[in-house]
């Protein structure tokens, strides 16, 4: 029983089968719903990636991002790991059209 | 009041027909009037399996065309009273059916019947539009596999904006020896990512080519194999009657919380 149950429970947790469906499924719909394409995707990353290397360093061998669906709502879901801070160049001015 | 059911799944193959013909045959033995629609026209088959194949004189077409009255094209099933079938043309005619006629003719077929249950051509072209036109609600199938499963996640969407609700879900062809060998995705897992109410499970069973083969639905057996009971819960449900899950057990405790949640909302 118990050895059933550890087989089951490894067996799921190492890619099985089910595993593996269910998995890319989550992936698939996530795309689907979000109805971006591929390269609306890739131009949302670049842009995003621009955005925060301006603050931070990153670290390029660590970057993740990808679209995830959960009880059906998806988020973009990005894992963007900090090598190092910045010192700090940015001016905190206003926006062009609010200049008096 | 009458209800007007579109089953449908986006992928081909998943057990519409089968399950319309066993749905249909299942409500007409609970007392209701039912009347199943063909919608797929050009590739017809729900005569097939009903065994009315060699009593179709007229179908939808030339009602819609006026060549016959509603009543001449619809074919009395004689084993189960109550029973009546709408067949799809064979031919695909020049004139093709639009979605406004569709939602007449089965509105006209809801003044005097309680379900009229629609089977769906695969899909979401043309002939899936048709099909969905005049329904109030839908039931989706699907099989525990991924392009199915993708496939009905699109038609939930389109259904969705179409205003179709509500929608529920049937799984088919489950294996749940390949569900406890983690082979296969169980039911958890799909009504997890589909996120809509289930409606009923039915297991793999070779019984369904055995019945199709003699063109007798599988719930008129006298001793219903394990997918005709499934059906024949499936009925009830419709019905209103709270049924319970019976492989549940086989399938775990965290399935049943679960399926309790997603049975009378919809999470989105
Ligand atoms: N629960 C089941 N067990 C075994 N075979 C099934 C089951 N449901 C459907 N089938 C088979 O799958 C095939 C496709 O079914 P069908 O109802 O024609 O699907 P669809 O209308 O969605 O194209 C048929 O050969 C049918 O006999
Ligand atoms: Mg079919």
């Amino acid at each position: 029983m118990l050895l059933d149950f550890l087989d089951q429970w490894f067996s799921r947790h190492t890619g099985s089968s089910r595993d593996q469906a269910k998995q890319r499924l989550k992936l698939i719909l996530a795309h689907d719903r979000a109805d971006l394409t591929p390269a609306a995707l890739e131009s949302m990353r670049l842009e995003i990636l621009a955005v925060v290397s301006r603050y931070v360093e990153l670290d390029s061998e660590g970057l993740q991002f990808s679209l995830a669906t959960e009880e059906g709502t998806t988020a973009l879901i990005a894992n963007l790991p900090i090598r190092r801070v910045k010192p700090l160049q940015v001016s905190l001015s206003q926006p062009e059209g609010e200049r008096a | 009041m009458s209800r007007i059911i579109v089953i449908t799944s986006g992928k081909g193959g998943v057990g519409k027909t089968t399950i319309t013909a066993n749905l249909g045959t299942a409500l007409a033995q609970l007392g209701r009037s039912v009347v199943v629609v063909d919608a797929d026209f050009g590739l017809r088959n729900l005569d097939l399996l009903l065994g009315l194949e060699n009593r179709v004189v007229y179908t939808a077409l030339e009602v819609i065309a006026g060549e016959c009255r509603l009543e001449q094209a619809l074919v009395k099933d004689k084993r189960t009273s109550n029973l009546a079938l709408l067949p799809a043309a064979q031919t695909r005619n020049k004139t093709a059916v639009k979605p406004e006629q569709m939602r007449q003719l089965v509105s006209q077929l809801s003044d005097n019947h309680d379900y009229v249950l629609i089977d769906s051509p695969a899909g979401i072209e043309q002939g899936f539009r048709n099909a969905i036109a005049g329904a109030t609600e839908a039931i989706i199938i699907t099989t525990p596999e991924l392009a199915a499963v993708r496939d009905a996640d699109r038609v939930v969407g389109l259904l969705e904006a179409a205003e179709v609700r509500p929608t529920r879900l049937i799984i088919n062809r489950l294996r749940p020896d390949m569900v406890s060998a983690n082979q296969m995705m169980s039911v958890e897992d799909v009504v997890e990512v589909l996120a809509i109410p289930l409606v009923g499970i039915v297991p793999e069973d070779r019984e369904v080519i055995v019945s199709t083969n003699k063109g007798e639905p599988l719930v008129l057996s006298s001793h219903p194999p394990l997918a005709a009971q499934a059906l024949q819960r499936i009925a009830r449900r419709l019905e209103g009657e709270t049924v319970d899950f019976p492989n549940v057990a086989s399938l775990g405790e965290s399935f049943w919380e679960r399926a309790k949640r997603f049975l009378n909302q919809r999470v989105i």
